[in-house]
């Protein structure tokens, strides 16, 4: 391994010391940018999540009184201190808002994507480092402009993060759709214009400032997640501008692109005529289905990563590793039309859309099955980051399987709407993106702070976190077969949901269980900047990957005054005949220990 | 021996042993790619751009398969349009055309005629707006209307930017920054600005066959 001590002081020969405001807030640097969105991300995270407590509050307790939470927000409670129906479906909306674009997007993409593409490809910065800051500070704003959705009279905006038309484009139309839905478009195109700049750099740093001998099928995995991830948001994100330009002259130019003729507002017939409100459908979920891959893509890359380290093996079958995320994001443009199938759009069409669907999972499970062959047999290393990539695997088959019945319009078209749905997507693309997040954080905290977090408080962390999100989300299948809606405000209304409220009791009990876990993390994370154990040597866990080249914490321009050069891919863990079960990406030749 | 190196020894699926792992594959990584940094990003975001126009105009198709779909007359002064913006980008062309023979002033004419088409074109689409307006086709009175101004405004929009981008070429060419053997900035620029008229040509048939 090469020396901790030197390497610092040629960094910052490179670059010129900045003042603090330079170095650490209007930084043009990826490493710092990518840290500011991993922090706004989180506090994004708690604000979302804080919102499905609420929920699950009025879930659990139907009928039940909270006057302490009523004296804090007096709009959203009546007299007695009961939730308001309104304001309930607000939280819906806003708790997937927030946690789809704000949380895992933004922390993925913006978070790890920023951070690691430079150091992982041997770069000192991204091609545009300008740009990359102004995505960050377009994304602030944006996170802002949602959070401000909540504080606005008339609350957040009712239709979901889905926004349907034409809920969505009649401003009269709900309390929470006039300011508050305005807020919300507003939010959603700002952070296309982030994203959209983010990806532009990831794409041009990805493909022309690989350093020497980086070919492409060297790449880790995390790289051709970011990259296939950056062009499914290149793709993806303009079409859900075009239709948000559409919403939003619909809202305010009087155009009916998608009002329909014959819809009484207010006891009045409202002057809009001839538009589709499916067309919105359309757009939105070519769109929306991308996104969920946008969201599970770099989630797949860093677990791979994480566990072929702790596995001390090469991830099995890399090159179908990369065809696979390849196959899953040419597909995933296909198969939008899998959330419309009760909207009345045509049977057949229905039936192809199924096809398709399934057809995704082929190569999802070439992926679990490699990621299987790569834990066959290991002996598997239990850190935090190992053990949250292990739980990604788990919780992607659990959330997955359940897609293959949500993808035949057959079964869909029982359990559409219900909390079956939303068991199978919390499972699939948020809890376990969620759990490959946290793989990442533990993994490359002493990369980004030179400090390890807290290895005890991690495993409890991940031990409750898993018992937890099983708690809550396995249920919820039996909830949705049984027939709960989703979005529904109180379920004790219908008398056929009244003898399965003990799981929602159970459920509303695990969520604040798993959410409890998450401050063991957040106090970790933050005590651990200050106070955790000190990183004295460039490669804690004994990676191959070019990132661990460089000290902990990376200084200015990440690399000495030479760039390193690759000479393999970057799996060689165990290598046969090798001194150490391990040779990094820069290892020169055949080692000389070698005997076959 | 480890069940790897069995497994690799059979030829299966597994990725190549770490023998002559001594530089590889001849890939020399970032250095190869075709385009540069600037022209790849100008790509990417053509990309998103025509994803934006492609998400605007399956809506128009759509919404033109309905039954309730009323045309509106396109105003003739579009035509005209059309070929300003076309003459535009010529003489971009041309400008291009001086620059890789070492002639200064002749970039910055020809720029500045560019930039002036350019400017000419979108006072006549707001011209085209007017006689709308004048004849009484608003935004919102049918959905071909509605589509006619939203298309041309977002496009026009692209071209203000277009302009924007323009001047920082221009003011280049004004320092005498543009050479025969580089001129980056004026290369992709003009791949931006003829992309516009691509799309302008687009939008334009798409609003003409309704």
């Amino acid at each position: 391994m090469t020396d901790t001590h030197g390497h610092h002081h040629e960094d910052e020969h490179a670059h010129p010391q900045l003042g603090f405001w330079r170095k650490y807030v209007f930084s043009t640097d990826h490493k710092v940018i990518g840290i500011q969105y991993l922090i706004t991300a989180m506090a994004m995270a708690v604000i979302g999540g804080t919102l499905s407590l609420l929920m699950r509050l009025q879930l659990g307790w139907p009928h039940g009184s909270f006057p302490f939470l009523a004296s804090l927000m007096p709009k959203a409670f009546d007299s007695q201190g009961h939730m308001d129906a309104g304001f309930y479906l607000s939280l819906v909306t806003m708790h997937g808002t927030i946690m789809v674009f704000f949380l895992f997007t933004a922390v993925l993409t913006g978070g790890f994507g920023n951070f690691l593409i430079p150091l992982q490809i041997g770069a000192r910065d991204m091609a545009f480092p300008f740009l990359n800051a102004l995505s960050y500070w377009i994304f602030l704003l944006s996170c802002v402009v949602i959070f401000s959705a909540l504080l606005v009279e008339g609350g957040a905006p009712l239709g979901g993060w889905t926004a349907y038309a034409p809920l969505s484009a009649l401003p009269d139309a709900g309390p929470g759709q006039g300011t508050g839905m305005t807020l919300w478009i507003t939010a959603i195109a700002l952070f296309t214009a982030s994203g959209l700049m983010g990806g532009l750099n990831y794409i041009t740093t990805i493909l022309t400032m690989r350093t020497k001998g980086l070919s492409m099928m060297r790449l880790p995995l995390t790289q051709w997640s970011l990259l296939i991830t950056a062009v499914l948001g290149l793709l993806a994100f303009p079409v859900l501008l075009a239709a948000a330009i559409l919403l939003v002259f619909d809202r305010v130019g009087g155009t009916s692109f998608f009002i329909p003729g014959g819809i009484i507002l207010g006891g009045k017939l409202i002057e809009h005529t001839g538009g589709h409100p499916l067309l919105w459908q359309h757009l939105f979920w070519f769109f929306g289905h991308p996104e969920v891959y946008i969201v599970i893509l770099p989630a797949m890359g860093i677990a791979s990563d994480i566990l072929a380290t702790f596995c001390r093996k090469p991830i099995f079958s890399y090159k179908m590793m990369v065809y696979a995320m390849a196959a899953i994001s040419g597909l995933s443009f296909i198969v939008w039309g899998h959330h419309m199938f009760v909207s009345g759009m045509s049977p057949f069409l229905g039936s192809v859309f199924t096809i398709t669907t399934l057809l995704i999972a082929v190569p999802s499970a070439v992926k679990t099955f490699n990621w299987l062959g790569t834990v066959w047999g290991a002996r598997i290393q239990f850190t935090s980051a190992g053990l949250f990539s292990i739980g990604f695997i788990s919780l992607f088959v659990s959330g997955g399987l359940s897609g293959i019945f949500l993808g035949t319009s057959a079964a869909d078209i029982q359990l559409q709407d219900t909390y079956f749905v939303v068991a199978h997507f919390h499972l699939v693309m948020a809890i376990a993106p969620l759990f490959a997040a946290y793989a990442g954080l533990y993994y490359w905290f002493p990369k980004m702070f030179g400090r390890f977090m807290n290895e005890t408080a991690g495993k409890i962390h991940f031990w409750a976190s898993f018992v937890g999100v099983y708690c809550v989300f396995f249920p919820m299948h039996i909830l949705g077969i049984g027939g709960q809606m989703r979005r529904i405000y109180d379920p004790l209304n219908y008398a056929f949901l009244q003898p399965q409220q003990v799981l929602n009791v159970f459920v509303s009990i695990s969520a604040f269980f798993l959410a409890s876990a998450q401050i063991v993390f957040l106090v970790n994370f933050f005590v651990s900047i200050w106070a955790g154990k000190r990183v004295t040597e460039n490669n804690p866990w004994k990676a191959t990957t070019l990132e661990w080249e460089t000290p902990c914490p990376t200084g200015h321009g990440n690399f000495g005054p030479e760039l390193p050069v690759v000479h393999r891919w970057a799996f060689d863990y165990s290598p046969p005949g090798a001194t150490e079960d391990f040779l990094p990406q820069t290892a020169p030749a055949v080692p000389a220990a070698r005997q076959h | 021996m480890s069940v790897l190196s069995q497994l690799r020894r059979r030829g299966s699926i597994l990725p190549p042993p770490p023998t002559n792992y001594d530089g590889g594959s001849g890939d020399s990584g970032g250095g190869s790619f075709p385009l540069s940094r600037a022209q790849l990003g100008m790509w990417v975001l053509l990309t998103a751009i025509i994803m934006l126009f492609a998400g605007l105009s399956s809506a128009y198709i759509v919404l033109h398969g309905l039954p309730q779909w009323q045309n509106i007359t396109v105003p003739r002064i579009v035509w005209a349009n059309t070929l300003v913006l076309f003459a535009s980008s010529v003489a971009l062309e041309f400008a291009r055309q001086s620059v890789r023979r070492n002639q200064p002033a002749g970039v910055r004419q020809w720029m500045a005629v560019s930039g002036i088409l350019g400017i000419s074109f979108l006072v006549g689409q707001v011209i085209a707006w007017r006689q709308l307006v004048s004849a009484g086709v608003y935004l919102s009175t049918t959905i071909h209307s509605s589509f006619f101004y939203v298309l041309t405004g977002v496009h026009a929009l692209h071209l203000v930017g277009g302009l924007v981008g323009l001047g920082v070429v221009f003011q280049k060419a004004f320092a005498n920054k543009l050479t025969a053997a580089n001129y980056e900035s004026l290369k992709v620029f003009s791949l931006y600005w003829h992309f516009m008229d691509v799309v302008w040509i687009y939008c334009f048939l798409l609003l003409l066959l309704a």
